[in-house]
């Protein structure tokens, strides 16, 4: 675990931007539940619906509800303009808010309605109008309840504020996702105490809160809620510094060649005096939007993803054709910029353990077809949702006895170990060298190119001196660099960081 | 009355305004009202409980005022900072007493104001209120199952059957007979049981 403390230590602006989005957050949730509580509890309708409605949302998975509002917002664009950002701060906000609606809400409806009869009748009796029935009334005996749910919904926001990296907005998740990435473990247990510890933190003010409520006592709910507010308004000001500057946004998807080029370019960018920041872990499909849609400024993306997720082709033209059409469709759609290719390819491949092939003689994709029926084919979480994925299948016509999703860092290990006999693997991962693994070869042509290029958005395209900087590093990189770079980060021992990696690839590409 | 139930039929005229017609939060509050189930807010202390009827209608009450609304029911001034669940069941309700006469009101409703306490208590704040009703010269309404409780402490006693009254009569008109058979039967079990307690007396 070396490194853990200073790991932890070097969190600090992450911290801040997750206090500032989990009590964003909150804030919305609790601005939304508690109107929402108080006309529920006086009507029985609204109290199913809206109570039916927070439980639903609470069933849908966090990750897929943070990744839903990028469609909402994209569509959403047609009402407020352009400018309505679609990853990144926003959708985080609205899908976070959204989650922490069910405890505030459900704890409030309960308080409301149990609620001592007597004494609304009380309050009715002395005259009370329906405003002063609530604010000195019902508010105050609901209060350490509504209290005991806002705590609930603290501590769920902040674990599931982690999730809003992969949508591009920083957060305690970014160590976590690339350290699970890299099987950098000082660093996943780094980004997790922080996380935990935070919630924590929380869990105790807002107790404290709660506590002060239930007996009365001004000092404890005052303290905490002082508390509360001193701790995020400080990460909100370290944020605001953080937001003033122009930054460059380079944004990574969640393996470690992507959080190695993109260290890559920052590097190029810095030495130049740009000052970059880093969005990683962003998942295929939102990294090529946010790039598109100006989230983050520079992506290193895959000819064959955009070929057949983008712009939804199904022919495999040859490489230059398809390298041409995709940089006019960039232009023509979302004038992004193509800079150009790194020079080495990234293809998806189905690979075997080399013994295996050899001692059943599989030597191309068609064998498989053939004879390996009996085989369990391990993915990548995308894979078998992939359009590459369902021409390959339905090109040789592939049939295994199961398929298994793992990460991309542990599809490699499951087939080390025998729980996949077969793998969506990437050719310029170094694993393949290392684990001897052997790549089938693809007769048919099925696989599209997957050659590495580097998209430039609309407007950080106009910065000539921005474009200089990173045009030395097109066709400067041969797979056989990229590999030993990739292993350099995923290897067990003697790992490097993806950004020392990074340094490592430039001074051999001599760049 | 004071408008948490509406008449289904007829009218009530308070100081000749239909209720019907007066906005319901400031008829309840010129209205004095003692809770059946005492009603006292449990997060406030007594003497905010007591001033929550002058602070609704704009003018507060002072500590000197509250201080006096308890020693009208017997309490002790400095009970005003205790909060409901450290009192007795007399006491509180008592504290109930003096948050309906806070407002100073004319009209003192109470809906089976001790039904919940033990008969020694019950008797003595019974007393204490008819005593209240005579001193301050309230108009004093009281909801009671209890027939011995009305004909003690009542000037004027109506008997209601299915939500109609089927008597009108003074207690002393009541015992003599009057009011018809239900009021009589009413009228009879107090009578009965001290016949029978006379009996075992002797």
């Amino acid at each position: 675990m070396n490194g853990f403390w200073d790991h932890l230590l070097g969190l600090g602006d992450k911290l801040a931007a997750h206090v500032v989005l989990a009590a964003a957050a909150l804030a919305l949730g609790i601005i939304v539940a508690l109107p929402v509580a108080v006309w529920a509890s006086r009507s029985q309708t609204v109290a199913r619906v809206a109570l039916g409605f927070a439980s639903l949302v609470q069933t849908v998975p966090a990750l897929a509800l943070l990744a839903l509002f990028f469609p909402i917002l994209l569509s959403l664009r047609a009402v407020f303009g352009e400018g309505l950002p679609t990853l990144g701060f926003l959708p985080a906000l609205l899908a976070l808010a959204l989650y922490a609606l069910l405890p505030i809400l459900r704890n409030a409806v309960t308080a409301q309605a149990n609620l001592d009869p007597g004494v609304l009748e009380a309050a009715d009796g002395v005259g009370m109008t329906k405003w002063q029935k609530l604010r000195l009334v019902e508010a105050p005996l609901s209060a350490p309840f509504v209290m005991a749910g806002i705590r609930t919904a603290a501590v769920w926001t902040i674990g599931a504020a982690t999730l809003a990296t992969t949508i591009g907005q920083p957060s305690l998740g970014d160590p976590i996702f690339a350290g699970l990435q890299t099987q950098n473990w000082a660093l996943v247990l780094a980004g997790c105490v922080a996380s935990a510890g935070l919630a924590l933190v929380a869990d105790f003010l807002l107790g404290l809160v709660e506590r002060g409520f239930a007996t009365r006592t001004r000092a404890l709910w005052l303290g905490g809620l002082v508390a509360v507010v001193l701790g995020v308004g400080a990460a909100f000001a370290s944020q605001m510094e953080y937001g003033e500057d122009e930054r460059v946004v380079i944004g990574a998807k969640t393996f470690s060649e992507q959080l190695i080029l993109a260290r890559l370019i920052g590097q190029r960018l810095e030495a130049q005096g740009y000052q970059v920041e880093y969005r990683d872990g962003l998942g295929s499909a939102i990294a090529h939007n946010a790039v598109a849609s100006g989230a983050i400024d520079i992506l290193v993306d895959y000819t064959g993803t955009i070929w057949t997720n983008q712009m939804k082709r199904e022919d495999t033209p040859p490489r230059d054709a398809m390298y041409a059409a995709i940089v006019q469709w960039e232009r023509e759609t979302s004038g992004t910029h193509v800079l150009g290719r790194l020079g080495f390819e990234n293809a998806y491949g189905l690979a075997m353990r080399g013994e295996d092939a050899t001692f059943g003689q599989f030597e191309s994709i068609a064998d498989v077809a053939a004879r390996g029926q009996d085989m369990v084919i391990g993915g990548d979480p995308e894979f078998f949702e992939r359009p590459e994925w369902i021409a390959v299948r339905d090109a040789y016509g592939l049939k295994f006895k199961a398929q298994r999703n793992f990460s991309p860092t542990f599809m490699y290990n499951a087939l080390k170990s025998g729980e996949a006999d077969i793998i969506s693997a990437y050719t310029s991962d170094g694993r393949i060298a290392a684990d001897r693994l052997t790549v089938l070869e693809d007769p048919r042509g099925a696989f599209p190119n997957y050659d590495a290029i580097v998209l430039v958005n609309s407007e950080a395209a106009a910065d000539k001196e921005l474009l200089q900087a990173l045009e030395p590093l097109v066709d400067a990189i041969d797979v056989t660099a990229m590999r030993e770079a990739n292993f350099s980060v995923d290897r067990e021992d003697d790992k490097l960081s993806p950004a020392q990696a990074a340094r490592r690839l430039a001074e051999r590409i001599g760049r | 009355m004071n408008r948490l139930v509406e008449p289904s039929t007829g009218r009530v005229i308070l100081d000749g305004d239909d209720v019907a017609s007066l906005p319901p939060s400031a008829l309840r509050r010129s209205v004095g009202y003692v809770f059946q189930g005492i009603g006292l807010f449990p997060h406030m202390h007594v003497g905010e409980n007591i001033a929550i009827g002058p602070r609704l209608a704009g003018n507060p009450i002072g500590e000197a005022r509250i201080g006096e609304l308890l020693e009208l029911v017997e309490l002790e001034p400095a009970m005003a900072s205790r909060m409901p669940d450290e009192l007795s069941g007399g006491q509180r309700q008592r504290v109930g007493v003096a948050r309906a006469l806070a407002g100073d009101p004319k009209l003192l409703l109470m809906d089976e104001p001790f039904g919940a306490l033990d008969p020694i208590t019950r008797d003595a704040l019974g007393e204490r209120v008819r005593a209240l009703h005579d001193r301050l010269g309230l108009t004093s309404v009281m909801v009671t199952h209890d027939m011995t409780e009305a004909l003690l402490l009542a000037d004027r006693v109506l008997v209601m059957d299915a939500g109609r009254i089927v008597a009108d009569e003074t207690p002393a008109a009541l015992l003599a007979g009057a009011g018809g058979d239900i009021a009589q039967g009413l009228v009879a079990v107090p009578r009965a049981q001290a016949e029978k307690l006379a009996a075992m007396e002797q």
